[in-house]
């Protein structure tokens, strides 16, 4: 028995040993295949992958490190580094037509686990699939098309992470569907999944905050008051010209009904999301989105909690240089800038009758630098403006950024 | 070419790295912004200062960590922006108390409204009868230093009777202790009552009353100090550490005094000079000093914050009703007007002044003056537009 052991042992170090100067020994890596039309709704698949031999499960990743240097009215805390976020995903091909999909994050260098997507599709018809299981809610782009290696900026937008709270996934079930001619296709998803809490207005940022909900580990148990939270998305893109999508998402987010007693009554919020993203000028790459958030605060709360939030952001991405470049064949060389804005708070005080403020600017530009597809290495400068729910002079912060990200 | 890109990008590092501190923001001068330390902490104090600051600028009370059921703000510093003034946004409501005997609307709620619930809970409303007055929230710089003056240095500005003759009286708020306060050994109580200096009618007697009151009324979070909810008046466990409202309390002790602007500025000087011959001094006192206190470097200073800490009766017009201690309801506490130029950077761009924001600029402000300010008020009516200028610059300069 030992020396079977001892053997196998012997087989496994042989293989990792070859395995770490031939990486195709045990896996190859899934060619993407750039002729579809894909969209913003394909991210979750459109992924470099790892396949073993012909085993129907693939495996892939990616992850994040970065540096930054931050001042906030000249006060800084110094240079840090940070691992933001290590990802892996794996997929299965169950049958034809079957296919499983899950993507599991480690945030913050371990200090958050979260599966961000977990789903079982089952196509029917191109125009038909359903899908099941832990669903990333398809609001605005960002939220479904998050993984970092597809950006040239260390940040992820503001108005994607603290309006809509990205990455927002929960447990559901719904459809989708897909239908292109020639140049152009049109798609749909729509979904019924566990939806937000309270804590959206009853938490530590002292204002609407709809990442509080995230906190919630239950939601992917139980709804927080049995009412489903509903999304929908429709996006058409034209392969010349540009990619458009329009989403909604809406539900209950209170406790209005405990054990059969009514304690309040329900309490809705509602996410507009637009989203668009072209090639113009040949190379030029722009991606923008923006969010109107709507949520129903009582009247008898504080107005630091908003019932209105709005925001989004617009990427301009330009490559200065493709081709050789330090030695990598296929490297690419781009600047960009990103505009943000996020407005946490629109409406006036019911006492002054003034404009309520609480948002901020940030203005970012970059450069960036991609070896190859799948790997980004970027510098980012940021400057940002926060302005307080009573419009006092606004603070400043800004600051460098370096890291890189790669899919592995 | 590559090598190139190499060379530019490798500069392009060291040029960002080398000047990260030359361009990102610089920080305010001192005497543009109201926060930070009075100069001369040691280190262990300059650490529990920070605590302080962020048990007072960035707990955020919810829920779970005790807001409400009923309140009026969810965190400190929801009321003072960075340490300055409030707004109307901010304003305090308080009610039922209309002479010395105290307040008779305690069993419903007196004497502060709390005008916001959590979902799920009615806030209060003023009930039937009251009378009440709304107060904006002062700024928190330089209390410890105001904590500080004797009882003795107050009573020798007092002039109860205008045996000056020149139509000024004021008259310190006695009232009496609650049980978590001592008295301080200089102390000089009258008939069981001691001075109270804190607030728009001097109600706290100190800076630890104001804080304990403060998280009771305005957040709702009981305390060891004050462990009665606000929203069922009985008594519950400690929301907050004793610990915490402590180093609150250091942290207001040992924030800095608003430092002058312009002194050296002709219109500056000139407005001061038109300042005391109005006779704005007689209320609005210079300079004070502190006594003997634990923290260094508060002990024995001369500052200057234009009060004098009385009461002063302001008139018809200033006459809300509502009174506090043994003020009467036109008597108001003379406001320190140190950091008055500072004022709109926490309101917002604008003045709202007075007790409670009524007055949009200086002028208005003064202009409302009654009572024992009348003639002062008069006398800068009738001032050139040139040295009206003068004095307001002065004022803003503060």
């Amino acid at each position: 028995m030992k020396k079977h052991l001892f053997s196998l042992y012997l087989i496994f170090i042989c293989q990792v040993v070859y395995g770490q100067t031939d990486t195709s020994f045990f896996f190859t890596r899934v060619k993407q295949d750039s002729s579809k039309l894909k969209l913003n709704m394909d991210a979750v698949y459109n992924r470099p992958f790892l396949q073993m031999g012909k085993l129907p499960v693939s495996l892939g990743g990616y992850l994040e490190a970065n540096s930054s240097y931050f001042s906030t009215d000249g006060v800084s805390d110094g240079l840090s580094f940070q691992l933001p976020r290590l990802t892996m995903f794996m997929s299965a091909s169950i049958r034809q037509r079957i296919k499983f999909m899950t993507e599991i994050e480690f945030e913050e260098g371990g200090r958050e686990i979260n599966i961000e997507f977990a789903a079982l599709d089952l196509e029917f018809n191109p125009l038909f699939n359903l899908r099941g299981g832990v669903i990333m809610n398809p609001i605005g782009s960002f939220n479904q098309n998050h993984d970092g290696p597809k950006w040239e900026f260390v940040s992820r937008p503001v108005s994607s992470t603290t309006i809509i709270p990205s990455t927002w996934s929960n447990v559901g079930f719904g459809v989708f569907g897909k239908y292109s001619r020639k140049n152009w296709v049109w798609a749909y998803e729509a979904y019924l999944s566990n939806g937000f809490d309270d804590n959206i207005i009853n938490n530590n940022q002292n204002r609407t905050w709809f990442p509080a909900s995230k906190a919630n580990g239950d939601r992917f148990e139980e709804s927080f008051n049995g009412v489903p939270l509903k999304t929908i998305k429709m996006a058409l893109k034209h392969r010349k010209i540009a990619e458009i999508g329009i989403s909604w998402m809406g539900g209950v987010y209170n406790k209005f009904k405990d054990d059969g007693i009514i304690l309040d009554k329900k309490r809705h919020l509602n996410f507009i999301a637009l989203d668009i993203n072209s090639t113009i000028l040949k190379d030029t790459y722009l991606n923008g989105e923006w969010v109107w958030a709507y949520v129903d605060v009582p009247d008898t709360y504080i107005q630091q909690f908003g019932n209105r939030q709005q925001g989004g952001f617009l990427d301009i991405v330009q490559p200065i240089k493709k081709g050789k470049m330090l030695g990598w064949s296929e490297s690419v060389l781009n600047i960009a800038l990103r505009l943000e804005y996020a407005d946490y708070n629109v409406g006036n005080f019911q006492e002054l009758g003034l404009r309520i403020a609480d948002h901020m600017y940030a203005l970012v530009p970059a450069i960036s630098f991609r070896p190859s597809a799948q790997t980004v290495i970027r510098a980012n400068y940021r400057y940002e403006r926060h302005t307080d729910l009573l419009r006092n002079p606004a603070s400043q912060t800004a600051g460098f950024q370096f890291g890189f990200s790669t899919y592995f | 070419m590559n090598r190139r890109l190499l060379i530019f990008t490798i500069i392009l590092e060291a040029i960002l790295i080398v000047s990260c501190e030359r361009i990102t923001p610089s920080v305010p001068a001192d005497d543009q912004i109201l926060d930070g330390p009075i100069d001369g902490l040691s280190s262990a104090e300059k650490t529990r200062f920070l605590a302080g600051d962020a048990a007072f600028n960035d707990e955020i009370f919810t829920r779970e960590t005790g807001l409400g059921s009923v309140f009026v703000a969810t965190s400190c510093g929801s009321c003072h922006a960075g340490d300055g003034k409030g707004t109307l946004f901010t304003t305090l409501t308080r009610f039922g108390q209309t002479d010395e005997t105290g307040n008779k609307f305690l069993h419903l709620g007196g004497p502060q409204l709390q005008n916001r619930a959590i979902p799920g809970y009615t806030p209060e409303s003023i009930p039937a009868g009251a009378t009440f007055s709304r107060f904006t929230p002062p700024s928190n710089t330089g209390l410890g230093f105001i904590e500080l003056v004797s009882d003795e240095d107050i009573l020798a500005m007092a002039d109860p009777s205008d045996i000056d003759k020149d139509g000024i009286s004021g008259v310190p708020n006695y009232s009496t202790l609650p049980s978590f306060i001592n008295a301080l050994p200089n102390a000089v109580p009258k008939n069981g009552k001691y001075i109270h200096r804190f607030g728009k009618k001097a109600a706290a007697y100190s800076l630890l009353h104001q804080t304990v009151n403060a998280y009771s009324q305005d957040i709702g979070i009981s305390s060891a100090f004050a462990p009665n909810d606000v929203y069922s008046g009985q008594e519950i466990d400690p929301e907050i550490s004793n610990l915490t409202i402590n180093n609150v309390v250091f942290y207001l002790q040992t924030l800095k005094a608003p430092i002058q602007r312009d002194q050296n500025d002709t219109q500056v000087q000139q407005g001061k000079q038109t300042f005391i011959d109005l006779g704005c001094q007689g209320c609005h006192k210079q300079t004070l000093k502190t006594g003997l206190s634990p923290i260094a470097a508060l002990s024995n200073k001369a500052f200057h914050p234009y009060t004098d800490l009385l009461l002063h009766d302001m008139g018809s017009g200033l006459d809300d009703g509502y009174t506090e201690g043994s003020a009467k309801t036109a008597e108001w506490r003379t406001p320190p007007l140190w950091g008055l130029g500072l004022s709109p950077n926490s309101q917002g761009g604008q003045y709202f002044l007075m007790h409670d924001g009524r007055a949009r600029s200086i002028e208005q402000a003064i202009e409302m003056h009654g009572g024992e300010a009348g003639a002062s008020r008069d006398r800068f009516k009738k001032l050139a537009q040139g040295e009206q200028a003068d004095l307001i610059k002065f004022l803003k300069s503060l």
